[in-house]
């Protein structure tokens, strides 16, 4: 047999403060390819910020992170604080690893078909007329063919979410990265977002998905991961964690979800 | 007051004589006030502290003190030290139509770089950040996301300004440019018809703004169709989902 398969995202001890206060003290974490890996705790948990510090969108204090085998050069600055060494590597990362926010945050000025073929023209530098047919695909997909024309601010939240996530896969990403994306929605708009993220689970994606959604976490994750003041409390298979994890903090947490 | 037809047409063929001096003076001093205002902003917004006071100090005095005055200093101020009158500069500000536009333009451009700070100050932060987590950095991102942003949320207060700058070319006639106000003043002291021809000169400068107006709405139409009504879904969205790549 050949070694073990690359990780397709590798963290390793990763610090982070703001100001005095630390939000995250040493969180480690292997994401194989298919894994899907919901990461879960309280609100000021630090599970935002380890998310948006796998693509630096927060820059860690300490810790180091590969991406399908490629490890993010990292430098210390004068003041000593750690800074990405070479920003095109960063910048090509990011390429790789599709994000999807809490808000959407989709390009206001463009419809939604351009914001589907905006990276993939200008960042991958990819012909447009193969992004247009693979972005319409995508649209299809997402139950959003005939709203392709339209400019995000006349979409519901719902269809906002999908067409994010559209534009996530339209990158052809290693993986993908999920902030909370059904927490600023209607709760009945939640139903059509997650609906799409399970089809992704099933098709293989690798996706890193942070929620609140307990029965996404425990029904189409293979592995949940709870965060309790930035540190990983507890760490499993959802069958097993969800049924008798030995963290007390866990146990109470998903209680006052069952309540 | 006689009502004095042909006296009247006549002011208004020898005033339109002068309108290309009047648009030549805008078109200049805002063109060449933007490209000063580009600079400003981008000491302002990304600069160091030392190149941001420098742009603060700068909006503060040209925004501050009288265009008159301003202008008055460059062309019948400057011309006073010998280094000036030997210096490079000297054809460019012994010349009444240089010297206007430099003063108009170097007042516009402390405006203009406060609105297009506005602009950028409007754009965003999430719509910013996703163009990162996308890959976009530096001139790409600020081509691609935060310009086409800024632009449009600084479209409404720029067409005030660049309305302004039409009606302050009027000061050019004060150091000798012979453009629309100062040719009526010309005709004025022939004629001793202050009110006719200064209505004349009024209704000139609304003809030019009237189409500066309808130019810059039309600007403003079709860059912003994402904050018009939502499109009615029987049609598909129309003709507005050209894809500009």
């Amino acid at each position: 047999m050949a070694d073990a398969p690359v990780p397709a995202i590798s963290v390793r001890n990763i610090h982070k403060s703001f100001g005095q206060h630390e939000v995250l003290r040493g969180i480690s974490l292997d994401a194989h390819d298919g894994d899907v890996i919901s990461i879960l705790g309280a609100s000021g948990s630090g599970k935002s910020t380890f998310l948006r510090c796998i693509n630096l969108l927060e820059t860690p204090d300490e810790g180091e992170i590969t991406v399908a085998g490629e490890a993010i050069a990292m430098k210390r600055n004068r003041a000593g604080s750690l800074v990405p060494a070479d920003r095109k590597q960063v910048d090509r990362i990011r390429s790789e690893l599709a994000m999807v926010f809490q808000s959407f945050n989709l390009w206001s000025h463009m419809t939604v078909l351009q914001n589907l073929i905006e990276g993939p023209v200008h960042v991958l530098k990819r012909p447009k007329a193969e992004c247009v047919a693979e972005a319409e695909a995508l649209l299809e997909k997402v139950g959003l063919a005939e709203r392709r024309n339209y400019y995000p601010a006349h979409l519901s939240g719902g269809q906002q979410q999908r067409a994010a996530i559209a534009r996530a896969l339209a990158m052809q990403p290693k993986a993908l990265l999920f902030d909370e994306p059904t927490s600023a929605l209607d709760p009945e708009l939640v139903g059509e977002v997650l609906k799409v993220m399970r089809s992704l689970a099933e098709e293989g994606r690798t996706m890193l998905v942070v929620t609140h959604e307990m029965a996404f976490a425990r029904n189409v994750s293979d592995r949940v991961m709870f965060l309790h003041e930035g540190v990983v409390e507890a760490d499993g298979a959802p069958e097993d964690i969800f049924t008798n994890s030995e963290s007390e903090r866990f146990r109470q947490f998903i209680g006052g979800f069952q309540a | 007051m006689d009502f004095d037809v042909a006296f009247l047409v006549s002011t208004f063929v020898k005033l339109v004589d002068a309108v290309p001096m009047t648009l030549a003076l805008f078109a200049a001093s805002v063109s060449l006030g933007a490209l000063f205002a580009l600079g400003i902003t981008y000491c302002r917004v990304s600069g160091g502290l030392l190149l941001s006071t420098f742009a603060r100090a700068y909006v503060f005095v040209f925004r501050g003190s009288p265009l008159l005055i301003q202008m008055f200093l460059i062309y019948y101020g400057l011309g006073q030290f010998p280094a000036v009158r030997h210096s490079l500069f000297w054809p460019v500000l012994r010349d009444p139509f240089s010297c206007a536009v430099l003063a108009l333009a170097l007042c516009t451009a402390g405006y203009q770089a406060e609105i297009m700070r506005g602009g950028l100050q409007a754009v965003p932060a999430r719509e910013i950040e996703a163009g990162r987590a996308a890959g976009m950095s530096g001139l790409l991102l600020f081509r691609r996301i935060i310009a086409p942003i800024a632009i449009r949320q600084a479209l409404p207060a720029y067409s005030t300004e660049v309305i302004l700058m039409v009606k302050s070319t009027a000061l050019a006639s004060l150091v000798t440019v012979w453009e629309v106000t100062g040719t009526a003043q010309r005709l004025i002291s022939q004629t001793y018809r202050t009110m006719e021809v200064f209505l004349v000169a009024t209704l000139i400068y609304l003809l030019i703004n009237f189409i500066i107006v309808r130019l810059m709405a039309f600007a403003e139409y079709r860059l912003s169709p994402h904050l018009r009504e939502r499109p009615d879904p029987a049609s598909g969205g129309g003709r507005q989902g050209e894809v500009h790549g």
